[in-house]
């Protein structure tokens, strides 16, 4: 049942093959047999206990509220959650319980989701291994699957097995990892520079962002406003569409959402892609894209242009400035949006009440990590009235110029870009710390930053196994609010090349009727 | 809330005064004075903007001061600028604190259309240019009563410009001539209100109250117009008047809806402008202009005794009478402005410009609003002229005291006697009595009905100019006696019969022959 897609288990649910409660049940239970991942920070189990029980009253009498009544969810720990604590994976708000719910979280409350927990993170969404949070790194479920273990026996078996566990990419790796794992039926991600799509890709899941402003982002707790959109991480193209249909539309509470009403989505399947123009951007093939990747990109170019679509390739020359321009942005939105975190009014707060002046130095010491440091230090620098012009301003041009790179290309006709989500998949752990943070972010957004400075849709499709038995992802780019025609087409992309799941059986046998192979059937796609 | 004493706050360094030395105010020094001012005796010339100082030997030295005024007022609304909180004055602390307002993380602000509204009432109300689209920018610093670490303000594109305040100011001996002078008015931006910091010396602790962060408040910057502290004082005393009368702001200085940032430089005519000092948080209008003439005298002193004057920002202490440094110098400020995220451009439409369909509850319509533009003070005060032929300065006074307007309609309403009798009764009897008890207009005693029935019962004769007055001290005395029965309880009415008043005469002359006799 786990196993299965929101749509299939909702469908189950309706009919009545299971009940929100015995689901609930088997997804805390999962969640207590994958602790290890650390895929979750705080698991809110009476919570959802109680919200799987009111489901089912609601099934009982006949009154579901949809099709997200009594689907298990989780949230990523950078949602606010009234009465749940909310952490960033910070010290800074560690034991900081919210008032008030996040506009998404409630929504998906509302039509009846069960809240299994928070989900971990880097510290602040600052990283892109979730390996940075205060509560530690997230570990990849693939590193323990069958598929990966057969691939690397000769490493993977002895004394330092243990060591050899990848990262999930990030930094809404605890996310990702709880959808790849069947902990839950869908999750929020947060997504500003990459941060849904890249653990997607390396966790075999669907990582959608949709465009800037269709979902509201009030309560979500800011890395960088202006880019900053809550994501989707789904098992299915399909289930992202739906969770995307509940959150759409104009929050009052978010002044940046779109005033247009939203109607509920449907996503077509497309039976015909031969109207279709698939971009390919030439610039987004890089000396340090793995060639196993580069070649699942091209094989998925050739599918389309056999299938009958146009593929074409498209230039958007910015996108060699389009990291150092992020960098600048992010860094000076994030010394502001932290400026908040002085100790005062909530959160961590030091021993030192010298002065007020030393209370906020020794707070912000204490509850910040050093990327987080790092960054509010770049930050500052750039927006100091001598800078501001020579950083601030100049990477807000560039910022335009990345973003009328691409409405030139949708303008010239292109439907949508096709592109890697990440150079490689997911690396070990230990190999991943040898950089530092500032550098893997630089290399794991590469390809997907430019769309947050753009405001554009994306969504990151599973698309095959690579030679280690490690999930690719592949990225598709649409237009400025259509998101339903990208998601109708990563849907075909999806059907066609029918990426497998991971198979966890070895590792938690007790489970196994849990990942009975539902959709195992070819990698005959590589 | 409470938070560790902040380090060097103003009570903390009251200790490392670098107050004018004595000499300067107690005539050696500077003299100071204003084109306007001719009440304060050392006043040097009535009509130029220059101050004489007397140098020994060196004759004389002529200074001009520059001043321009940065005015907050807090907008009158239900709601705070961009939270739902209730904007209410001594409510219980922190009472009124939305999650915005504490700056809770992933709260967003949400723009509130009246002070909006507010703010382009102000800006065609003071003659500004209103730009159709303007912006919203951070401006950070750390403070205990700034949660969020930074103010939501419009610093690169504010919502109205270019505008001008034209204020009267009385000259002559009796102050009876009126000269209009105009400040520039540089723009008007919509910005954030800082909550409070209540400071515990005792405990060494800093009291935190939120009710106040985030009212929205109109920050009016004037130009360097203005030549000594009566000058500003008017000009804000204008401006309190048209903002009450737009109602876009209570303007009340005693609750801190008006405050008053002063910058002021002092040079000789001709020359460069001198280094300039902003005296902070005028709060009172009692000592605004005294502030402002204090620091100019002490700037002229500091130069004429070879010293320099520094960029610095001080404040007025009101018990010694002078300005004294606020801020330590080493932490000069930078602000770090970024345009501020969450908030989309603010855009205004005319009626010409106005989106077809669009949804009146999203636009604010700028012509709309002048529409709704009330009666300005300066046109209240012409009328008041016309119409009653008040003289000018008396349309002055009738306007400056809180409530005396109302009162004034109130009565000529009520009597039929003259307008100018009215006006001579309201500025010379009832202010007097008002000014000798300190009592406010709303406060008096004696209402509108009463004060006209008085002004009936003289009108018709039926009492004497002399019984009139004594009836007015009566009923400031007897609340709820109407003038009318304390004539008759004091018997006070003249006496219309002439043969009752004969025998009054003939009755006071047999009581006493000698008197009668020697009159004779």
């Amino acid at each position: 049942m786990l196993g299965r897609t929101l749509r299939e288990v909702s469908a189950a649910l309706k009919q009545g093959q299971i009940t929100p409660t015995e689901l609930c049940q088997k997804c805390l239970s999962l969640i207590k047999k994958t602790k290890f991942l650390n895929a979750y920070i705080t698991v809110s189990e009476e919570v959802a206990l109680k919200q799987a029980e009111e489901s089912e009253k609601r099934y009982k009498k006949g009154h579901s509220l949809g099709d997200l009544d009594g689907i298990p969810i989780a949230v990523k720990d950078n949602f606010s959650t009234s009465g749940i604590e909310t952490t960033c994976a910070s010290n800074m708000l560690k034991g900081y319980v919210p008032p008030y719910n996040a506009t998404v979280v409630q929504k998906l409350l509302d039509q009846g989701a069960v809240l299994m927990g928070k989900t971990n993170l880097d510290e602040f969404a600052m990283g892109s291994g979730s390996t940075d949070g205060v509560f530690g790194p997230v570990k990849n479920p693939w590193s323990y699957s069958k598929q990966y273990r057969e691939k690397t026996k000769h490493k993977a078996h002895g004394e330092n097995e243990d060591s050899n566990w990848l990262i999930t990419g990030g930094s809404s790796g605890g996310s990702a990892a709880a959808v790849a794992t069947f902990t839950c039926f869908a999750a929020l991600g947060s997504d500003t520079g990459g941060s849904t799509r890249n653990p997607a890709a390396h966790c075999g899941v669907v990582g959608f962002k949709p465009s800037y402003g269709l979902v509201s982002r009030h309560g979500l707790i800011p890395l960088v406003n202006s880019m900053d959109v809550p994501g989707i991480l789904t098992r299915c193209v399909d289930d992202a569409a739906i969770v995307l249909g509940m959150l759409a539309g104009h929050d009052p509470k978010d002044s940046t959402t779109v005033q247009d009403p939203v109607k509920p989505f449907t996503l077509p399947s497309l039976t015909d892609v031969s109207k279709l123009c698939i971009g390919i951007p030439k610039e987004y093939l890089t000396p340090e894209l793995s060639s196993e990747v580069q070649s699942l990109w091209s094989k998925a170019a050739n599918l389309f242009e056999s299938e009958g679509a146009k593929v074409i390739e498209v230039s958007l020359p910015h996108t060699s400035y389009s990291i150092v321009c992020y960098h600048v942005l992010c860094t000076s939105e994030v010394a502001s949006n932290m400026a908040r975190f002085d100790g005062l009014e909530y959160g961590h707060r030091c021993d030192i009440d010298v002065s007020t002046e030393a209370m906020y130095a020794a707070t912000r010491r204490e509850g910040f990590n050093d990327v987080v440091r790092g960054r509010i230090l770049s930050g500052n620098f750039f927006l100091l009235k001598e800078n501001y012009e020579n950083y601030f301003i100049k990477a807000q041009k560039v910022r335009r110029l990345i973003a009328n790179d691409f409405v030139n290309v949708f303008n010239s006709g292109v439907d949508v870009l096709l592109t890697p989500t990440t150079l490689r998949e997911a690396v070990p752990y230990q190999e991943f710390i040898k950089e530092d943070n500032r550098t893997r972010s630089a290399q794991d957004d590469i390809f997907t930053q430019a769309v947050n400075m753009a405001g554009l849709p994306a969504v990151s499709v599973p698309v095959a196994l690579s030679n280690q038995g490690l999930p690719v992802g592949l990225q598709f780019i649409g237009r400025a609010f259509h998101d339903q025609q990208l998601l109708t087409v990563a849907k075909w992309f999806e059907k066609q090349v029918q990426f497998p799941v991971t198979q966890l059986q070895e590792l938690m046998d007790d489970c196994s009727s849990v990942f009975e192979i539902e959709k195992l059937a070819s990698v005959n796609f590589c | 809330m409470a938070a560790p004493m902040l380090r060097g706050c103003c009570l903390a360094r009251r200790g490392a005064l670098a107050c004018i030395d004595g000499g300067s105010r107690h005539g050696r020094g500077a003299a100071i004075g204003c084109r306007s001012s001719g009440k304060r005796g050392r006043s040097s010339v009535a009509q130029q903007p220059l101050i004489t100082a007397q140098k020994s030997g060196k004759g004389e030295h002529a200074w001009a001061a520059v001043v321009g005024l940065e005015i907050h007022a807090q907008i009158s609304s239900n709601s705070k600028l961009f939270s739902g909180s209730q904007v209410q004055f001594a409510a219980p602390p922190n009472s009124l604190v939305s999650f915005f307002d504490a700056s809770l993380p992933g709260t967003l602000p949400v723009l509130n259309r009246r002070c909006v509204e507010a703010a382009v009432m102000t800006g065609l109300a003071l003659k500004c240019h209103i730009n159709k689209k303007s912006l919203f920018d951070r401006k950070h610093y750390f403070y205990a009563d700034l949660p969020a670490g930074y103010q939501i303000t419009q610093q690169r594109l504010p919502i109205a410009v270019n505008g001008s305040l034209e204020y009267s100011v009385c000259v002559g001996k009796k102050r009876s001539q009126v000269i209009t002078r105009t400040a520039r008015i540089k723009q008007i931006q919509l910005e954030q209100d800082s909550g409070k910091s209540l400071h515990d010396e005792l405990r060494s602790q800093t009291l935190i109250d939120l009710n106040r962060a985030g009212v929205g408040l109109l920050e009016v910057v004037l130009e360097p117009d203005m030549s000594c502290g009566e000058e500003a004082a008017t000009a804000v005393r204008e401006l309190q008047l048209i903002l009450q009368a737009l109602g876009t702001s209570q303007a009340n200085m005693a609750e801190g809806q008006l405050r008053v940032d002063a910058n002021i430089s002092v040079h000789h005519p001709g020359e460069p402008l001198g280094v300039r000092t902003e005296v902070k948080n005028l709060n009172s209008a009692r000592f605004l202009a005294r502030a402002i003439d204090s620091e100019i005298e002490r700037q002229i002193n500091e130069l004429e005794n070879g010293r320099e004057i520094l960029n610095e920002t001080r404040s007025f202490d009101c018990k010694l009478g002078c300005t004294i440094p606020m801020r330590d110098k080493e932490g000069k400020q930078d602000y770090r402005f970024m345009p501020e995220p969450n908030l989309p451009p603010l855009l205004l439409y005319d009626t010409a410009s106005l989106p077809p369909g669009a949804d009146p509850q999203q636009v604010i319509n700028i012509d709309r609003i002048r529409e709704q533009l009330p009666e300005l003070p300066s046109e209240t005060r012409e009328q008041l002229v016309q119409q009653y032929g008040m003289l000018p300065e008396h349309s002055f006074t009738i306007l400056n005291e809180v409530g005396l307007l109302e009162f004034f309609q109130n009565v000529i309403k009520e009597t039929r006697a003259e307008p100018k009798k009215v006006t001579s009764w309201i500025l010379n009897n009832f202010l007097g009595f008002l000014k000798q008890q300190n009592l406010a207009v709303n406060e008096s005693p004696v209402t509108p009905s009463a004060l006209a029935e008085l002004l009936n019962l003289l009108d018709r004769k039926a009492i004497s100019s002399s019984a009139a007055k004594q009836v007015f001290e009566e009923l400031w005395r007897s609340k709820g006696k109407t003038p009318s029965q304390i004539v008759s309880e004091k018997q006070l009415e003249l006496m219309q019969d002439g043969e009752a008043l004969n025998q009054v005469c003939l009755a006071v002359m047999e009581e006493h022959p000698q008197v009668y006799r020697s009159a004779r």
